[in-house]
């Protein structure tokens, strides 16, 4: 009977391993809840009607299975936040009712999260523009799917990787006029018009995050989470294109992009690490258009000085 | 005795291409400076230099055509024409002229006349600027307005980057050719006599009896 014990924890524990690195979501077709979640159609048995019957789902509740795997939740099982009650069919309206799990409610006064700050995050949302409008519904998942989040940022070498996963998280309600009206009640403004003024608009939204422009920056945080409004959005050029550039206060705080900006000889003679454009991006060209200038005003005045005496 | 010759040195199409060219270089000039110093100038905005500065470098780039076809189809090419005899040796005379001889009493080594409308110093600055640095700040000017047809990566360097330095570098070039090329022009009959031949397109050489 003992061995038996052990040799049934053996086997289960090893289970649980398997499944803990994503591999609840290996095979959607036999899992309770992906085998309707991870299609555009789900069948069932109508019992009131007798009859079997193939529906479309809800765009919104369809999961994408490739991306739950290599979400930074993947360990979990659907189970594990969502109630047990939705394994059976028809889901019971009241659940739609009850609360969710916010990110808080596991991460929050726990030392092993404590790098990512939760809680500080959660004070720079409430000041934020959207916390404003849309008062405590406007939870961590609106802009974070706890499904599919990856930590980018933090583990990328390729900025442009960075921006477009950042962007994507903005672009995802501001782009979409269904998802932006249910925070904002109207109409979302078009993002190309509304940024006319910015010079080479498609390179910026391609190499710079949306919150570059949109958030306070805080010293203390990896990403600002205070999204401000419009009017307090940067729109001066000089606050990015200087020595002391403020992308180097906020993208740049990450340490793999810090080495990357710093490697290469090349670069280092070529460019500093800031976003001016022009020579003043190098400082040996910076040094030597300096010393041309001087010698060349230098020679005119000592020949207009001669000139003046000789009566040239 | 001094006795003082009138030519007629600049058609009507060149003083029209040249103050053109003046007042948008000068204009290139004020705005580049201040789009690249990264700082806010109280006196012009931000967007108000991007657009100066992009009006200007299309009317250069289009006055561009003026000067090329203007030389290509005229006598005013010939001026242009740099002989290889004394390749070194004539710019560095003339040069010596300008440093030290025009002080001591020296004549001009090389007198302009109908025949020659430039000194040899002058006429390799003229190519330098009008034949390799305005082209190549007109098409790093042309991919820095569409930067997507910049190549993405020169080396490990960013085709952007390598761009903008190459245009500003060539500004700079052209900067430093624009306050020399005034000051020189100051050195005539009278320091205003050559603008006024700019304008008039009449040339004051005087000739020694």
């Amino acid at each position: 009977m003992k061995h038996c014990l052990i040799i049934f924890t053996f086997i289960l524990f090893t289970f649980y391993s398997l499944k803990s690195s994503g591999q609840w979501y290996d095979d959607p077709v036999n899992h309770s809840c992906l085998k309707c979640h991870a299609f555009q159609t789900y069948s069932f048995h109508n019992d009131l009607m007798d009859k079997e019957e193939k529906r479309l789902m809800n765009p919104f509740f369809i999961q994408d299975t490739v991306a739950l795997k290599k979400g930074v939740h993947k360990q979990f099982d659907c189970t594990d936040c969502h109630s047990y009650e939705y394994e059976t069919y028809p889901h019971s309206a009241n659940l739609k009712l009850e609360p969710m799990a916010t990110c808080l409610d596991c991460h929050g006064g726990d030392e092993t999260f404590a790098p990512y700050q939760f809680e500080k995050i959660d004070e720079e949302v409430k000041k934020s523009i959207h916390y404003q409008v849309y008062g405590e519904n406007f939870t961590c998942s609106k802009c974070h799917s706890q499904h599919t989040y990856t930590t980018t940022a933090r583990n990328s070498n390729d900025v442009l990787e960075i921006v477009n996963y950042s962007n994507q998280i903005c672009l995802s309600c501001h782009n979409d006029m269904r998802k932006y009206m249910l925070i904002s009640g109207h109409e979302n403004p078009k993002l190309v018009e509304i940024h006319n003024w910015l010079p080479n608009q498609e390179l910026h939204f391609q190499h710079v995050r949306c919150i570059e422009c949109h958030t306070e920056v805080v010293d203390g945080l990896m990403v600002s989470h205070n999204i401000q409004g419009k009017d307090k959005a940067v729109r001066k050029c000089a606050e990015c294109h200087t020595s002391d550039s403020r992308l180097k206060s906020s993208l740049y705080k990450y340490q793999n992009l810090q080495v990357r900006s710093e490697g290469g000889v090349l670069n280092t003679i070529f460019s500093n690490d800031s976003y001016i454009i022009g020579m003043q991006e190098s400082p040996f060209l910076k040094l030597a258009s300096i010393i041309i200038f001087i010698a060349t005003l230098g020679g005119i005045v000592i020949h207009l000085t001669f000139r003046i005496i000789k009566k040239k | 005795m001094t006795e003082t010759q009138k030519i007629y040195f600049y058609p009507l199409w060149l003083r029209i291409w040249h103050g053109i060219n003046a007042l948008c270089i000068i204009l290139l000039i004020i705005t580049g400076i201040n789009l690249q110093s990264g700082s806010e100038n109280p006196l012009i905005g931000f967007n108000t230099c991007i657009n100066i500065h992009n009006v200007s470098g299309i009317t250069v780039t289009l006055n561009y055509l003026l000067f090329f076809f203007g030389n290509l189809f005229t006598n005013n090419k010939s001026f242009y024409i740099v002989k290889p005899k004394g390749f070194l040796k004539r710019p560095i005379k003339q040069a010596k002229y300008y440093a030290w001889g025009m002080f001591t009493g020296m004549s001009a080594p090389y007198p302009l006349s109908e025949k020659r409308k430039f000194n040899p110093l002058q006429k390799y600055f003229y190519i330098l600027v009008m034949y390799i640095a305005v082209p190549i700040v007109v098409v790093t000017g042309i991919g820095l307005f569409f930067p997507e047809i910049i190549i993405e990566k020169i080396y490990s360097i960013s085709g952007v980057s390598v761009t903008a330095v190459l245009h500003s570098a060539m500004g700079f070039f052209i900067s430093i050719f624009l306050v020399i090329h005034i000051y020189v022009s100051t050195i005539g009959k009278s320091p205003l006599d050559n603008f006024k031949s700019i304008i008039t397109g009449w040339h004051h050489i005087e000739k020694n009896k």
